[in-house]
């Protein structure tokens, strides 16, 4: 019933695929499991896969270079499984096609990607206004407009793709929202600029909007999105460059959904739940495991890699995932110290030359404190249990010193996404009205499920005998 | 350069029975100091199932429970602030011969000792809880049941001590105990605490608690697995357990249903609730679906897993340290969120000089052994 192997990879997004195929190439036997049908992304998978950075062409070619690669490797592909339980060293519980499944293997590469952040604002709850990572799923996957006329708004390079994807699909695109000035690219460009390609393609995107002739309002951001039942229309005003409103005309463009994202989280719910440690990291989008420059955690054989442990981008990720591959395949006995370093090196040498870019994209998806320092008192930050701003900050009033006891409080947190929506914001709204670092505050406590799961399908079929009742407590 | 206080009782440890104890010393007339190595009521007293129930608890306890019982269902009155207590019928069910025979024998014993438990047929169960299986052959049903909403338990009880004016030190972890002549002085990162008088109130940590003072009381960690569901419509109305005691569910007026009783899973007192065993999660989710069919419909939100204390013979650690005059232990009560603060009125009763209406349970009983 358990499926063995020598290693164990969660997620089959670049860095997962790259990391299986590196220990699989090096003689592990590697089971790659993954949620969705296919490894690589459908594209470059939201909200679950890693930065995305849809590319016309290349990006179709990109996944499917990586899933032919995979088809011809000795990898033992395990697609279309939920995984809810991580445990021990190591052991992953799924629920699949057929019903419950269990592997286990002494070495476990997790690679589960990134999440999206959207700072609340009001408004942002009303149907129609979709995250721009779930807006990407749409148009990449299933070649969905969100909606006939779409404002697209927030921060980082994803802001121009969905623009770009939906005058692509035909759709009108009301208005471009950047949180970011046109000084913030200007100073960026020396670090986009040493990936000349990625610029060519950023400039594409660019392009082809300029030819929709789609308004471009750079260092605006989102004031609301109203609508009775759903988004009619979304009012913007000028930010400064922490992403606090200030004075200025706003803007009001009518549409029928809002697009919006303000950078990307690192999931990272698996060393979490094996109590690797962890660092908190700005740049990077939040709490990312202290790692070793090949992926190792704290945790013995347990290894982490792509947007899950910081904030780079897809071919970064690919990158970190090979080396954490190698690095599991060495660990193993399997790749002697000379043929690891010969290996690793040129890997090294590749992440190292994508680090400015990577930096520069994180850096526009990073958090902005003042952005959040401005979310009005009434606001919603948590969707799941409907725990607004006003909420959060009586908790910290009332005594609430970290984000965990914030969540007693409050129930913020508590909801089928279990804080993964509002985290990142809600821990610092806690750290700011505290006065207080972020690492002061901490992170949620991470548990199983990794998301949430049927009980129809945990349980399958039984009989009442056959359930193994422990003996009875004491009387 | 005004010098440090000392007070006339220190709490060290602020679980639920740990803060009970504290606020009920402060308003007798102590002036008194809690110390919590986390936030207050973030180990077992915020992460348990919060079943107020008669159906699993230990005789010798039933007394306590159900003064405490009565306790949780006022707390507004006497701590003045909520944790969500509902109070509701509470069944206990039988499936099998075997079962229902366990059902009787326990019943009955719990009935002697003050419980108003009675057995009903599989038909009147139904009435009481039409979400149950039709396939149980029998029930013990008892109108003193009901549950709170643990995660609450630090926010109420906190607010309720900051009132009463209790010195509440939270995120100072003690790690040593010093006698002087005047009483008691806790070590802490954040320097020293005094008092004439000390309570050792740490849940597990008890034990290592007690080496401070150089006595041995060997206290066993159990680690219970618990999980919750997504907010669901209701499917039920009560508290539904099983004759053995293993499994205790309930859904909260917000919707979601909490499974427990007690599936262990994988930790101790040095780590807390590292991992849960996916199988005996699995094994409490089918046994929570058999009693109420609905709950299959349902998706697992959260799990977890959180430490509970118990002793040689399973019954409480509540009296004074013997040997050591002016230093108490209180805790490793089984079930202890419910009775806890019964036990812990006891307690401050004869800190206070008063006699408790309820006994302790004094640990000279489970220090025969000479420390290794
Ligand atoms: C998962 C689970 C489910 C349960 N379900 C139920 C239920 O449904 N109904 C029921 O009645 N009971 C239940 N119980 C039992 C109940 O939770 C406990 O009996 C009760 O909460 C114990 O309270 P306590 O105050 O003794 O211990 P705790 O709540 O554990 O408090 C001990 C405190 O000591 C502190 N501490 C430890 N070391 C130090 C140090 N060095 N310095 C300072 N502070 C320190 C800890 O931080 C902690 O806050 C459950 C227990 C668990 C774990």
């Amino acid at each position: 019933m358990i499926r063995r192997a020598d290693c164990l990879v969660l997620g089959a997004g670049p860095a997962g695929t790259e990391a299986a195929l590196a220990a699989a190439e090096a003689g592990l036997d590697v089971v790659l499991i993954d949620e969705q049908a296919d490894a690589g992304g459908q594209g470059w998978r939201a909200p679950l896969g890693s930065l995305t950075l849809p590319r016309k062409g290349a990006d179709a070619e990109a996944g499917d270079r990586l899933r032919s690669r995979l088809a011809a490797s000795g990898v033992d592909r395990r697609l279309g499984r939920r995984v809810w339980s991580v445990g021990g060293a190591f052991r992953l519980d799924a629920v699949g096609p057929d019903g419950a499944e269990a592997y286990e293997a002494p070495r476990l590469i997790a690679a589960t990607g990134a999440h999206e952040r959207v700072v609340p604002f009001p408004g942002w709850t009303l149907p129609g206004v979709i995250g721009l990572a779930g807006a990407t799923v749409l148009l990449k996957a299933q070649a969905v407009l969100p909606g006939r006329r779409v404002v697209v708004a927030g921060a980082g390079p994803l802001l121009f793709a969905v623009a770009a994807g939906i005058v692509a699909k035909g759709g009108t695109v009301a208005a471009i929202v950047d949180m970011d000035g046109r000084l913030a690219w200007a100073r960026r460009l020396p670090g986009l600029a040493r990936r000349l390609d990625l610029l060519k393609e950023g400039l594409g995107w660019t392009w082809s909007i300029l030819g929709a002739r789609v308004p471009f309002l750079a260092g605006h951001g989102v004031r609301c999105a109203t609508g009775r039942s759903e988004v009619e229309a979304v009012i913007v005003g000028p930010v400064d460059a922490d992403g606090a409103p200030i004075a200025g005309p706003e803007r009001r463009f009518a549409c029928d959904a809002l697009a919006v994202g303000h950078g990307l989280v690192p999931g990272g719910e698996v060393p979490k739940i094996l109590r690797a440690a962890h660092l908190y990291d700005r740049l990077r989008g939040g709490f990312i495991p202290e790692l070793d420059p090949y992926g190792r955690t704290t945790i013995e054989n347990l290894y982490a890699c792509g947007d899950g442990t910081g904030i780079r981008g897809a071919r970064p990720s690919a990158a970190a995932g090979r080396l954490a591959g190698l690095a599991a395949a060495h660990d193993a006995g399997r790749l002697d110290a000379a043929a690891f370093t010969a290996l690793a090196e040129p890997t090294l040498q590749v992440l190292s030359e994508y680090r400015p870019f990577a930096d520069t994209v994180a850096g526009a998806m990073a958090l902005r404190p003042a952005q959040v320092a401005a979310i009005d008192p009434a606001t919603v930050v948590c969707r799941c249990e409907d725990v607004s701003r006003a909420e959060i900050d009586a908790a910290v009033d009332a005594g609430a010193s970290d984000i965990n006891q914030m969540k007693h409080f409050t129930r913020c947190g508590m909801g089928p996404c279990q804080g993964r929506m509002c985290g990142d914001v809600a821990a610092e709204l806690v750290a700011q009205r505290r006065g207080v670092t972020r690492e002061t505050v901490g992170y949620w406590t991470q548990r199983v499920p990794l998301r949430p799961v049927p009980f129809d399908t945990m349980i399958g079929s039984f009989d009442y005998a056959d359930i193994p009742i422990p003996p009875p407590a004491p009387l | 350069m005004s010098q440090a206080p000392i007070y006339d009782l220190g709490v060290i440890g602020g679980g639920v029975v740990g803060s009970t104890l504290a606020l009920l010393a402060q308003r007798g007339g102590l002036s008194t100091a809690i110390l919590d190595r986390g936030p207050l009521c973030r180990e077992a007293s915020g992460v348990n199932a919060g079943t107020l129930t008669l159906q699993m608890t230990r005789v010798a306890l039933i007394p306590h429970a159900m003064r405490a019982h009565a306790m949780w269902a006022s707390a507004r009155d006497w701590l003045g602030h909520d944790v969500g207590v509902v109070v509701c019928d509470g069944l206990s069910l039988a499936f099998t011969e075997r079962e229902a025979a366990l059902l009787e024998e326990r019943a009955g014993k719990r009935r002697a000792a003050g419980a108003p438990i009675t057995i009903i047929s599989r038909d009147e169960a139904l009435r009481v809880e039409p979400g149950i299986s039709d396939k149980i052959l029998m029930a013990g049903h008892c109108v003193v049941d009901g549950y709170a909403n643990a995660y609450l338990t630090g926010q109420a009880f906190r607010a309720a001590l900051v009132d009463a004016g209790v010195a509440v030190m939270e995120n100072r972890g003690v790690s040593g105990l010093d006698r002087t002549d005047k009483g008691f002085v806790a070590q802490t990162a954040q320097g020293p605490v005094s008092f004439r008088r000390v309570v050792l109130a740490g849940g597990v940590w008890i034990e290592p608690m007690m080496a401070w003072l150089g006595v041995h009381l060997p206290i066993k960690v159990l680690v219970n697995q618990l999980s919750v569901t997504e907010r669901i419509r209701p499917v039920m109305r009560t508290v539904v357990g099983i004759a053995s005691g293993l499994l205790s569910l309930k859904q909260y007026p917000h919707g979601t249903v909490v499974i427990g009783g007690g599936w262990q899973g994988i930790g101790d007192r040095e780590r807390g609730g590292v991992e849960l065993v996916p199988e005996r999660l699995v094994g409490n989710i089918r046994l929570a679906c058999h009693a109420i069919p609905e709950l299959a419909g349902a998706r697992l939100a959260r799990a977890w897993a959180g430490l509970e204390a118990e002793t040689a013979d399973a019954l409480p650690a509540a009296g004074p340290i013997p040997g050591i005059p002016d230093a108490y232990v209180c805790g490793s009560i089984h079930s202890g969120y419910t009775s806890g603060p019964s036990i812990a009125r006891s307690l401050a009763d004869v800190i206070l000089g008063r006699e408790p209406d309820l006994p302790l349970f004094p640990i000279d009983r489970l220090m025969k052994a000479a420390p290794p």
